[in-house]
């Protein structure tokens, strides 16, 4: 009898999680597969899209090994240079999520230089063909601003058929 | 909404969950107006907030290499850009967004992050009400 009120309220979480879910089904994301063109849809943990992307897009969480995502997570008070702290439910929520849903194949298994997906090898790899004076440019400013040149990068779609490089 | 598979038993319960479910929501989305908010951080202050010491608090650099106005712009009525990502940022006016100190939470959590960026220290509550008072007389 005493656990009746646990049991329910853990039926209430769920409906809570239920919600969640429809929430951010709305929005989707690309992995990293074998293949670049073929993009998985991923729905967003709710929670990643609130407190992730506010200073940049909800990065895929298929980019980065899951090291380098618990890291990130770990250390969000000096986040490159801003303060990006949580809460600690929601830090290991979030943190949780972005691990499992993490990057296994072979070119992202390796965690990249300050756990940046610009970083990586094979980031840099793709990016080759973008002129090393672009980067700076004033529409562009960083390259972890993938939607200047990805204008769906918000959905997770990095094709390369839809890319602009800004003047 | 009601979940057909509770028995008699669970269905007193039921109440209980939806009071649990409701108030969480309800923290989630624990709304107030933006006036509320000055009110609050004034109180805390003890003293009245003053618009114009609020906007030079918001463009001045205090020593570092940002400003508040280095991300939302020197007059945030229009959107502004992260001054390091370069992410479009909304208007911080609420007379421009609706959406700007509603959520006291949310503001706690960036006004939090945002000082200790610009500042290297949590702002007072007599900061946060001069700069709240300066973006609400900001007017269309
Ligand atoms: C307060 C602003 C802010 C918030 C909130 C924030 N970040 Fe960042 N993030 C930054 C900045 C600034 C950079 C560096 C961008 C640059 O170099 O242009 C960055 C960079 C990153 C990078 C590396 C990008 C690259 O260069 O490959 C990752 C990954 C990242 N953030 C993940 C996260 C995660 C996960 C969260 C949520 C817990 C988060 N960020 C929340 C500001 C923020
Ligand atoms: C300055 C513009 C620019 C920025 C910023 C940029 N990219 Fe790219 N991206 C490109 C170009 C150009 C290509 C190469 C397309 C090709 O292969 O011809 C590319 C290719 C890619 C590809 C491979 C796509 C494919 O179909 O093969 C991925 C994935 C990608 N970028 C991810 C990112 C991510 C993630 C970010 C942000 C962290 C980012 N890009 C930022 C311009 C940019
Ligand atoms: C490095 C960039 C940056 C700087 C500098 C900055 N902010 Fe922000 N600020 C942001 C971002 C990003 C958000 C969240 C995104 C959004 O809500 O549009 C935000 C949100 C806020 C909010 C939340 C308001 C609401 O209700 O939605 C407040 C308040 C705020 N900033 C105040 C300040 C103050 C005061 C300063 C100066 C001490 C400042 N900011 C400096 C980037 C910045």
């Amino acid at each position: 009898m005493p656990n009746m009120p646990h049991l329910i309220s853990r039926q209430a979480m769920r409906l809570l999680n239920l919600l969640g879910l429809l929430v951010g089904l709305g929005v989707a994301t690309a992995a990293w597969a074998d293949d670049d063109r073929q993009a998985r849809q991923l729905p967003l943990l709710p929670a990643y899209q609130q407190e992730c992307a506010s200073c940049h897009i909800a990065y895929p969480p298929a980019f980065l090994p899951a090291e380098s995502w618990r890291r990130l997570m770990r250390t969000l008070p000096t986040h490159f240079g801003s303060d990006a702290s949580l809460d600690t439910e929601t830090a290991a929520a979030v943190s949780d999520w972005l691990s499992s849903h993490a990057g296994t194949y072979k070119r992202v298994r390796e965690t990249p230089p300050e756990d940046r997906i610009t970083r990586s090898r094979w980031f840099i790899k793709k990016h080759d063909e973008v002129p090393a004076a672009a980067w700076a440019r004033p529409a562009i400013k960083s390259a972890a601003n993938c939607s200047a040149c990805h204008p769906q990068a918000e959905k997770g779609d990095f094709n390369e058929h839809r890319i602009r490089i800004p003047r | 909404m009601q979940p057909k598979h509770l028995t008699t038993h669970q269905f007193k319960y039921l109440p209980r969950a939806l009071l649990v479910a409701s108030a969480c929501l309800a923290v989630a989305a624990h709304a107030a107006t933006p006036q509320e908010l000055l009110a609050t951080y004034s109180g805390q202050a003890q003293a009245p907030a003053s618009p114009s010491r609020g906007q030079q608090f918001f463009t001045n650099t205090h020593g570092g290499e940002w400003s508040c106005a280095s991300c939302h712009g020197a007059v945030p009525t229009k959107g502004g850009k992260h001054a390091s990502t370069g992410k479009a940022i909304t208007p911080l006016a609420p007379a421009f967004n609706p959406e700007r100190f509603t959520d006291p939470a949310k503001v706690e959590k960036w006004f939090r992050r945002n000082c200790k960026d610009v500042l290297t220290r949590e702002c007072t509550a007599a900061e946060k009400a001069d700069v709240l008072a300066w973006l609400l007389s900001l007017k269309p």
